[in-house]
């Protein structure tokens, strides 16, 4: 009689399994650097070009850096929850503008609104490899040792802000 | 038949050529190029996942095969220059698997199910022979009553069909 349940048993982990892989979403891929430390670099401001700007200024501080460019149509999709997040003052957020020219990324910024502190100018993309990055937009958390946390790639929703990113922060900054 | 041969030979000598629709090597220094091309072909490019960098001209591909030449340029090996992709964008841009402790069971999952199958074939066959083996063998004085008894319930069997319809008669009779 046991045995009659074996295939049964079987087939239903298989399901399981299957299920399981339906919900994955496939361009989603970990991360190696969450658990890292930001990768260095020092890069020219978007809006003044002749000051530098580098993830070390930050330590001390749980910060946000968010990759984002004038030609990323997601981007403005999840850009009101960035100024939103901005003007509440809940966590310092410091733009890498990714593979953007400079006049195009500011005009963006006065059209929909700045809600970073400030933007790394990334024009040749070499920095956003060092991020791994592969689908702008990309919002990273920093915490105070200037370790990364955790990554979103694509847009962020109000889901996200306030079931992973705020609960996140509020740990990091009270750590 | 013949003919049929000799096209389908001239299609197997012409897949060599069949690769020029792929991106166009940007250097002059051909042995370079074709290292970058060679190593280009280990890598995903996580934009259209199922296509290598080399295949790709996503601006991404493009971006990490300039890092690849130029690596190759700086002397780095073909060894460093895949570890360094997967410490940023996941093993999941090797096209060729690694072999790591996290993902063993993929690697032996399909020898462990050949060896458990076995197992359990073996131990199916063993016990059915057992059975076989355990089957009462009858003696002639045995063979005999059963023989009576099969027959029994043969003769029985009309038997008792008549006195049911014997019974139903009488029910009927009595309505």
């Amino acid at each position: 009689m046991k045995r009659t349940f074996i295939p049964l048993a079987v087939f239903v982990v298989l399901v399981v399994f299957l299920w399981v892989g339906l919900t994955l979403n496939p361009r989603e891929v970990p991360s190696p650097l969450i658990g890292k430390p930001a990768p260095a670099f020092k890069l020219v401001q978007l809006h003044e070009t002749n000051q530098v700007i580098a993830p070390e200024h930050l330590r001390g501080k749980v910060w946000l850096l968010n990759v984002w460019a004038s030609w990323c149509a997601t981007c403005l999709q999840e850009h009101p929850l960035l100024v939103e997040l901005a003007r509440q003052n809940i966590v310092p957020i410091y733009g890498l503008n990714y593979k953007d020219q400079r006049e195009a990324g500011m005009a963006w910024l006065r059209q929909h609104g700045n809600p970073y502190i400030l933007s790394a100018h990334d024009l040749d993309g070499r920095v956003g490899i060092d991020y791994g990055v592969y689908g702008v937009p990309e919002t990273f958390v920093i915490d105070k040792a200037g370790i990364i946390r955790h990554k979103v790639i694509g847009a962020i929703t109000l889901e996200i802000v306030e079931g992973k990113l705020l609960p996140l922060i509020k740990e990091l900054n009270n750590g | 038949m013949v003919k049929e041969l000799l096209l389908s030979l001239l299609l197997v000598i012409s897949i060599p050529f069949a690769q020029a629709g792929e991106a166009v090597p940007t250097n002059d220094d051909p042995v370079l190029e074709k290292r970058v091309m060679d190593l280009s072909e280990h890598l995903r490019c996580l934009v259209c996942q199922n296509q290598t960098i080399a295949d790709s001209n996503a601006e991404l591909a493009v971006d990490l095969r300039n890092q690849v030449r130029e690596k190759l340029k700086a002397g780095q090996s073909e060894e460093e220059i895949l570890k360094y992709m997967a410490a940023r964008y996941s093993d999941f841009v090797l096209f060729k698997p690694q072999m790591k402790s996290s993902n063993w069971l993929l690697w032996f999952g399909p020898l462990l199910m050949l060896v458990g199958g076995a197992w359990l074939l073996m131990v199916t066959l063993r016990q059915r022979r057992k059975l076989q083996l355990q089957a009462p063998v009858l003696s002639a004085e045995e063979h005999e009553r059963a023989e009576i008894l099969l027959s029994d319930k043969k003769s029985a069997m009309p038997e008792n069909s008549a006195q049911k319809n014997i019974g139903q008669k009488n029910i009927k009779d009595q309505s």
